[in-house]
């Protein structure tokens, strides 16, 4: 069975339609890159498969491991492994870092069944993916984001996605403000998740980040749709040749 | 003929100006009585056309007195031991029972040197100057809770902290109602830090759900020159009751005074502070947090006075609204044409969560000195949906991860108060008001 199955995917913000007709099968242990312009609707396409409020979906249908993902709440849908790590993380004032981590880690083993992590056993385990992450623990003791720079925000992403062991994991240009090393770190991360059970959507401009992750499958999305789909070597047609003749293809 | 028109005396005026009339009380308690009364005669309680009572109009919310409480009997007693507001942090406890002094449920052994605590009555034997400062910092203004609480003068505190004295256990007030009678209470503490001296108070207030008592609280301060005073209060009365306070103070030249107020209890409460700057560049942090459920109506009205110069005010409220509650928050700030280089910002924030709460947010400034900093703020929204999408995408549930993020806002409140227990206990407190949330 797939584990994430798009079909025919209509959404819309503020009466504007944004997905028009999406299709999208990921099967477990595959990583799937999506490319497109700015505007395409990458981000949103995430949003609802995360289920944010603002997006209205108006037909068709997205399932997670057979379930309809679109019934759920936004934490029932992470309880139930789909990891969004985000285009634009926010920064919580107030909130500490610890507090979050382990307020989530505990909420989804909770509902997955599973019994909460005691706090060495949360610390211990914090401590270990954060330093394979280069995250110091200076960043943990604050507020969650807060103060962070661009590509310490994205790291702290992924450092969510690895505590919280999702089964789909959608990576919103994840890559987007990182320098060279903490690509690699980034790139690393994900690398060390992949499984055979997992699956990934990589939202991506950049060749650059599919040299570290290689997907098994590559997607054009413009205006809203999947238009093209082929293997690693679209990523470096695309590079090479832009989005020219895409704009209109849907 | 009178050109004023003059408002008919409601039921409880009538019964407030009969009952306190009737109190007992020697010179000097009864010189103060009388005055207070003939200017509650005049004046009576506020209404909606009163500028600072506006919100909370006090003819309309107060129909009746209620009795004023008798003496706390042994069934009182009992169920005020088993009020634990704060648990346990190591401070020195006084208690009131239904306005009374209780020695058995308060800890004045082995006070430390130069710390003096006197019940009003015996306070009043000694001090001389007591009167005078018992009828008001600013005689020429006129408040009814204040008016009230003085014409009630009988039961009370007096805390004196000697010149150079560092007392840092903390001094915990304990205001408890008990029973299921209405009864009115009254309370006036006086805390007095001499020079240099240092000292932290806190003042609690508990009593009973479901009975509509109504309490009147005056706490009245004088902070020497380099002196410290730290204060804290917990208002946590029953949800049906009337909660009517004021904290009166002046500070002197550098001397450093911090408040924090936690308020979640009464069905209708009303905290003034008239706080005034008394001497030069005095530093003075002003905060709370306010949780509110249901229909409460919570008012929180300070008036802060910089008269001299250097002085340097902050003051920061969160007011966290759900249901149908009300909230209000008048806060000004005056620079006198003396009090140069004052540095005041005033900031008040409120978060609502009920689709039918409202606050009514207003901070003012009144400068007539030409060179200071002085700046206010008033924010009123909701829960930020992006930041509980955050929280939710991580699998934190609604509830949990709106928890986290009004946490967040009184927190910024909280987290100014120095004593680690104390904050503790009261991240605590406001802790049981969420988990409470439907
Ligand atoms: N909340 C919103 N309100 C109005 N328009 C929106 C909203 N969210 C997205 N849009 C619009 O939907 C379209 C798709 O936006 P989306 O963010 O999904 O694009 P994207 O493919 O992720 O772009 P980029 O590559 O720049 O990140 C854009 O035209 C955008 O302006
Ligand atoms: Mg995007």
């Amino acid at each position: 069975m797939a584990l994430l199955e798009v079909k025919d995917l209509h959404a819309r913000v503020e009466e504007k339609e944004i997905l028009r007709g999406l299709n999208l099968t990921i099967n477990p242990g595959e990583v799937h890159a999506i490319m497109g312009p700015n505007g395409s609707g990458k981000s949103t396409l995430s949003y609802v498969l995360a289920g944010k409020d603002d997006y209205e979906v108006t037909g068709g249908s997205a399932t997670l491991d057979g379930e309809d993902l679109l019934e759920l709440e936004p934490d029932e849908r992470a309880a139930k492994g789909l990891f969004l790590a985000f285009q634009y993380p926010i920064e919580i004032p107030g909130v500490a870092s610890m507090t979050f981590l382990r307020t989530a880690v505990n909420s989804v083993r909770k509902k997955r069944g599973e019994e909460e992590l005691s706090t060495p056993d949360f610390l211990r385990l914090v401590r270990e993916r954060a330093k394979e992450l280069n995250i110091k623990d200076d960043m943990l003791k604050r507020p969650v984001n807060v103060g962070f720079s661009g590509g310490e925000k994205k790291r702290n992403e992924i450092l969510q996605m690895a505590l919280l062991e999702p089964k789909m994991c959608v990576l919103d240009e994840t890559d987007s403000g990182l320098d060279i090393d903490a690509l690699k770190i980034v790139a690393d991360g994900v690398n060390r998740l992949r499984a055979k059970n997992r699956g990934f959507l990589v939202i991506t401009h950049y060749q650059r980040l599919l040299d570290h992750i290689v997907p098994d499958v590559v997607h054009v999305m413009a205006r809203g749709k999947i238009v093209r789909t082929g293997g690693p070597e679209l990523a470096h047609e695309l590079e090479a040749k832009g989005y020219a003749g895409y704009e209109n293809a849907a | 003929m009178n050109a004023e028109v003059k408002m008919m005396r409601t039921a409880a005026e009538t019964q407030y100006s009969d009952a306190l009339a009737a109190l007992p009380g020697a010179e000097p308690v009864r010189a103060l009585r009388e005055k207070a009364l003939r200017l509650f005669a005049e004046k009576g309680l506020p209404h909606r056309r009163v500028e600072e009572w506006k919100y909370t109009d006090l003819r309309v919310l107060l129909r009746e007195m209620a009795p004023l409480a008798g003496k706390p009997d042994a069934a009182a007693l009992t169920e005020a031991k088993k009020i634990d507001l704060l648990g346990n942090i190591g401070a020195r406890e006084i208690t009131f029972v239904n306005g009374a002094f209780v020695a058995e449920l308060s800890n004045l052994k082995g006070l430390e040197k130069g710390l003096t605590i006197s019940t009003l009555g015996d306070a009043l034997k000694g001090d001389a100057t007591l009167p005078q400062f018992l009828a008001g910092l600013n005689p020429g203004k006129y408040d009814a809770v204040y008016a009230l609480n003085t014409a009630a003068l009988n039961e009370g505190v007096v805390i004196d902290v000697a010149p150079g004295a560092q007392i840092t256990k903390p001094i915990h007030i304990r205001h408890i109602v008990t029973g299921t009678s209405l009864v009115s209470v009254f309370g006036r503490v006086v805390v007095k830090v001499g020079k240099k001296a240092q000292a932290t108070i806190i003042q609690s207030h508990a009593g009973p759900d479901a009975v509509a008592y109504q309490t009147n609280t005056v706490l009245q301060l004088s902070v020497a020159d380099d002196a410290e005073l730290d204060i804290v209060r917990v208002q946590a009365e029953g949800d049906k009751a009337i909660h009517l306070s004021m904290m009166v103070g002046a500070i002197g030249t550098d001397s450093r005074f911090k408040s924090f107020a936690l308020s979640t209890g009464a069905a209708v409460s009303r905290h003034t502070v008239p706080f005034a700057y008394a001497g030069r560049n005095a530093r003075a942090l002003i905060s709370g947090a306010t949780l509110l459920r249901g229909k409460q109506h919570a008012d929180m009205t300070l008036e802060v006075d910089h008269a001299l110069p250097g002085g340097e005010s902050r003051e920061l409220f969160k007011t966290v609204l759900d249901d149908e509650s009300r909230g209000v928050f008048q806060g000004l700030i005056v620079v006198r044409p003396d009090a140069q280089k004052t540095d005041g910002r005033m900031m008040s924030a409120a978060l609502l969560l009920g689709d039918e709460a409202e606050m009514d947010n207003k901070p003012e400034l009144e400068i007539f000195a030409d060179d200071v900093q002085c700046a206010h703020g008033a924010t009123t929204g909701a829960l930020d949906d992006d930041l509980l999408f955050y929280l939710r995408a991580r699998g934190i549930p609604k509830k949990e991860a709106e928890s986290l993020l009004i946490q967040s806002f009184f927190g910024e409140a909280i987290e100014h108060i120095e004593n680690e227990k104390i904050r503790d206990a009261m991240m605590k407190r406001a802790g049981h008001w969420l988990a409470a949330r439907g």
